[in-house]
């Protein structure tokens, strides 16, 4: 009679798992590098606006954001429309420093396409981002970006 | 003779898994990928005080206002957000060579102005519509003599370079008006 030699152990055969921390490592390297850290935490409901005709923004280190909004814990920061630089509630008079300062973070070839991305809710009044854009412009911060989100602009009003 | 074979201590990979995964979880925690995405625009560089703006003929000025109840006037006229992009490309263009519109689509330029009380929302898509309309009238001219959007054309190529000379986007902010708000804080 034909002998039939018996597998080592009655169960499933065991899987060659040698390539998985390969496969973890692609997948590790590719959130590394995709990660960016959060720097600040924002104290202010922003809604962006949505509009059709957006601009992505692909280098991000040359980047810097502000926030215009309501603050989220109104007890303690009150009801009026605020602008987070960082990680405080600054006066529009602040803008200039501020701009140095983020100056000073950015690769020194890339100071000229220095960006500010200003994430200002939809509700917020044009008074407040006028005096915004007064003091950007006497910082000499001359790109910047509304961000808002790709859709369509004219139906949510 | 045999020579003793010296065994290279092999090191147990099986916890590597485990570490590379403590650090991908990680890594997947602290991601946030959202690419951000805006209206790009370029703020005027600030002009020595002594210096005065340049004159621009009337015609070429298509001025655009929005008030604190984000309503539009276009060249003193009511206008409706849907029809924006429209007629600002027929300005830009002047197909018909009006009188009133723009002598060339390079001395053409758009001057956005708005109150202390305008929303925002309503800003950012009077600023998309003009945006719009500059891009479409790009993309018919690459369409026309490139066969290909200007998206399509090579970055920062020379065909995109001559769209963008055919067109160029000026889209001036005047000075707000100080009306039409109460404290813009509150």
């Amino acid at each position: 009679m034909a002998k039939f030699k018996k597998s080592a152990g009655s169960g499933s055969q065991s899987i060659n798992t040698a390539s998985l921390p390969d496969i973890v490592f692609m997948l590790l390297f590719f959130f590394m590098v995709v990660t960016k850290m959060k720097d600040a935490e924002v104290k202010v409901t922003v809604s962006v606006p949505s509009a059709s005709e957006v601009t992505i923004l692909e280098n991000k280190q040359v980047v810097t954001y502000m926030y215009i909004g309501k603050p989220k814990q109104p007890e303690i920061y009150g009801t009026s429309t605020r602008i987070q630089l960082n990680d405080a509630f600054k006066d529009p008079k602040a803008i200039p420093v501020w701009v140095e300062e983020e100056k000073k973070r950015i690769p020194a070839v890339f100071v000229n396409l220095f960006t500010v991305s200003i994430k200002a809710d939809k509700h917020i009044k044009m008074g407040i981002l006028n005096d915004v854009k007064l003091k950007l412009r006497e910082a000499n911060a001359l790109r910047i970006v509304y961000s808002s989100n790709k859709g369509k602009s004219l139906s949510d009003q | 003779m045999a020579r003793k074979q010296r065994s290279v201590p092999e090191i147990n990979a099986g916890s590597m898994a485990d570490i590379a995964f403590l650090l991908l979880i990680f890594f997947l925690v602290t991601t946030s990928i959202d690419s951000d995405k805006g209206i790009a625009i370029k703020l005027p560089p600030k002009l020595p005080p002594q210096e005065n703006p340049p004159t621009i003929k009337k015609r070429n000025i298509w001025e655009v206002l929005i008030n604190k109840n984000d309503q539009l006037l276009v060249e003193n006229e009511w206008m409706n957000i849907d029809q924006l992009c429209a007629e600002t490309k027929t300005f830009i263009q002047n197909p018909g060579k009006n009188e009133n519109l723009s002598e060339s689509p390079q001395k053409a330029v758009v001057s956005l102005k708005n109150d202390k009380g305008t929303t925002y929302g309503a800003y950012i898509s009077v600023q998309n519509e003009l945006k719009r309309a500059y891009n479409e009238l790009r993309d018919e001219y690459s369409l026309g003599k490139f066969n290909r959007k200007y998206e399509e054309l090579p970055k920062g190529g020379k065909e995109q370079q001559e769209a963008l000379k055919a067109y160029p986007q000026k889209i001036s902010e005047a000075e707000p008006e100080e009306i039409g708000g109460e404290n813009p804080y509150k």
